[in-house]
């Protein structure tokens, strides 16, 4: 496994006076699938939010592919960065969202395409190519001029997939994509995640099947009330959890 | 069919095929006969009256000065909505920005300009040369480049406009900020996480999701400021309204030109409601499940 591609040290994020992440520090490397597992509440959506900077962190580091997200540094200063900036710099990353968030308004191909042409400039005929390529890939060819309305819960979250890669990110974060699926709609897109992973692309991935982070993670992260409170391999996570509070929450989900 | 005295298990026949009478609605014939009764007195009133004075009517309906008048509120009507809106989006971009200086200005402005009677501004602005005789640029309590004369700069016309635009931007601002927050959060997220630059995540995303709702209401805007052009008849522009006043102030043919200026504005609103629907197409697409029918979208 290659360099370290995403670096989280000592983060932590507060609403209110609700400290959601108190203090995490985690390691991706380059190719490496992270699952991050935990309770509804232990923050891991949060955590996922402030690696592309959706969320601005109170204290800690951010930082992707070597590149700090959101400050610049000089000496011992963070300085914010520009809105222009952080845009530029979350086309390194890409996002899926639970509730996939495709834009109702606009087909399927301009969903993927948008992207591509608005924020990396590159020519709309190009970005149209390879947007097919993606869409093929997650085997939606014949459907690139519906309205994302037209499609089924599974077939929309594998367009939105191919919205992120089309940005050709470094790291591809996903945010409990089956969790607004109907069951049967989970496999489809679980697949497309798996097949992903077999390629060897950077990804962290929210989510509560266990089976999923089994099956095709390098590691897993079990979070709890705002900490990493065990990782490792998922034969060692999964199989002989070490921490009280991963056995709990592991008989409670298996 | 034959009435048997034992009920039994199971018929050998197919279920017996009955006859569905639809339920009565007397009342609803009521209604209707009550309504073409009304209808027809009021058409024969139209027809018989002498009042109505139709051959005035057809004499003034495309007379030239009634032509000209129409543009003139044509043209009242396009500018206060076009700058109105333009004005309005950027209010509603400032209240909606992250700058509690920019939104508590907008705030006021819309504040402002809903408190005060569109027909008070206008006397206001018509009179704006008795306040300050003279605009100045310069450094501020300092000396001055140039000096414009007010009554140069603001014609009887531009101080109508300026006051319908005015006026208009504190509704356009409303009505634009409401159809903004009423799209899903989510979108503009989506938007930020795939680096979508700002302008174009508005104008691109959020604004033609946005325009569903402000659509049916900045249409209501555009009519009733259409018809509202009418209060500028106060200060003496040759509008429709002002102009048919100028004609039965000769004549004293009141009811028929009333009909004329009321018959223009039935005709045009009509053609606004009309392009309302095709707009409202064009940004019903994707809207709803159904392929083929937009129409539960409008």
């Amino acid at each position: 496994m290659g360099e370290v591609m995403v670096h989280l040290q000592g983060v932590r994020k507060s609403f209110g006076d609700n400290e959601v992440l108190r203090g995490v520090d985690l390691e991706v490397r380059a190719g490496e699938v992270v699952v991050v597992l935990g309770p509804s509440g232990s923050g891991k959506s949060t955590l996922l939010r402030t690696i592309n900077h959706l969320e601005k962190v109170d204290a800690g580091l951010v930082s992707v592919d070597g590149e700090l997200i959101g400050y610049r540094r000089r000496g011992d200063r963070l300085h914010e960065l520009r809105e222009r900036e952080v845009l530029r710099q979350r086309t390194h990353i890409g996002f899926v969202f639970q509730n996939f968030n495709l834009f109702p308004h606009l087909t399927v191909l301009e969903n993927v395409v948008e992207a591509p042409v608005s924020a990396q400039r590159r020519p709309l005929d190009q970005a149209r190519e390879r947007a097919r390529a993606l869409l093929a890939r997650v085997g939606l060819s014949e459907k690139e001029s519906a309205y994302p309305r037209h499609l089924s819960g599974g077939q929309q979250q594998r367009v939105a997939i191919a919205r992120a890669l089309a940005l050709d990110p470094k790291v591809l974060l996903f945010d409990e994509p089956t969790s607004a699926l109907d069951p049967e709609l989970v496999g489809e897109v679980l697949d497309v995640i798996k097949d992903l992973a077999r390629s060897g692309t950077t990804m962290v991935v929210v989510t509560h099947e266990v089976g999923f982070a089994r099956e095709v993670a390098d590691t897993v992260v079990f979070l709890d009330g705002g900490v990493v409170v065990e990782q490792g391999p998922p034969s060692r996570v999964l199989d002989d959890p070490q921490h009280p509070r991963t056995r709990a929450f592991l008989s409670k989900v298996l | 069919m034959s009435v048997s005295a034992q009920p039994r298990l199971h018929a050998p026949e197919d279920p017996p095929v009955l006859k569905v009478v639809p339920a009565r609605h007397p009342w609803r014939w009521v209604g209707i006969v009550a309504v073409l009764v009304l209808a027809a007195q009021f058409v024969n009133g139209l027809v018989t009256n002498p009042g109505w004075d139709w051959a005035t009517f057809a004499r003034f309906i495309t007379a030239e000065s009634v032509l000209r008048a129409v543009l003139v509120t044509l043209e009242l009507t396009l500018y206060g909505t076009a700058i109105g809106f333009a004005l309005g989006i950027v209010l509603a971009l400032m209240r909606l920005s992250r700058s509690r200086f920019l939104a508590a200005v907008s705030w006021t402005y819309t504040w402002a300009f809903r408190s005060i009677p569109l027909i008070v501004q206008l006397l206001f602005w018509f009179n704006i040369s008795y306040l300050y005789q003279e605009l100045r640029l310069g450094i501020p309590f300092g000396p001055t480049f140039v000096g414009f004369d007010t009554k140069d700069l603001i014609s009887p016309m531009g101080a109508a406009v300026l006051g319908l635009a005015l006026h208009q931007a504190a509704y356009a601002a409303e009505i634009v900020r409401s159809g903004i927050i009423s799209v899903d959060h989510g979108q503009l997220e989506a938007a930020a996480a795939l680096g979508v630059p700002r302008a174009r995540q508005f104008r691109r995303i959020i604004l033609p999701q946005a325009m569903r709702s402000i659509l049916p209401n900045a249409t209501n805007e555009v009519i009733s400021l259409f018809k509202g052009t009418s209060v500028v008849s106060v200060v003496a522009i040759g509008e429709l309204f002002y102009q048919v006043q100028v004609i039965y102030g000769r004549n004293a043919r009141v009811v028929a030109l009333l009909m004329v200026a009321t018959a223009w504005y039935i005709a045009l609103t009509t053609l606004l409601s009309i392009a309302q629907h095709y707009v409202e197409k064009h940004y019903a697409k994707g809207a709803t499940r159904d392929r083929e029918g937009w129409k539960w979208a409008r």
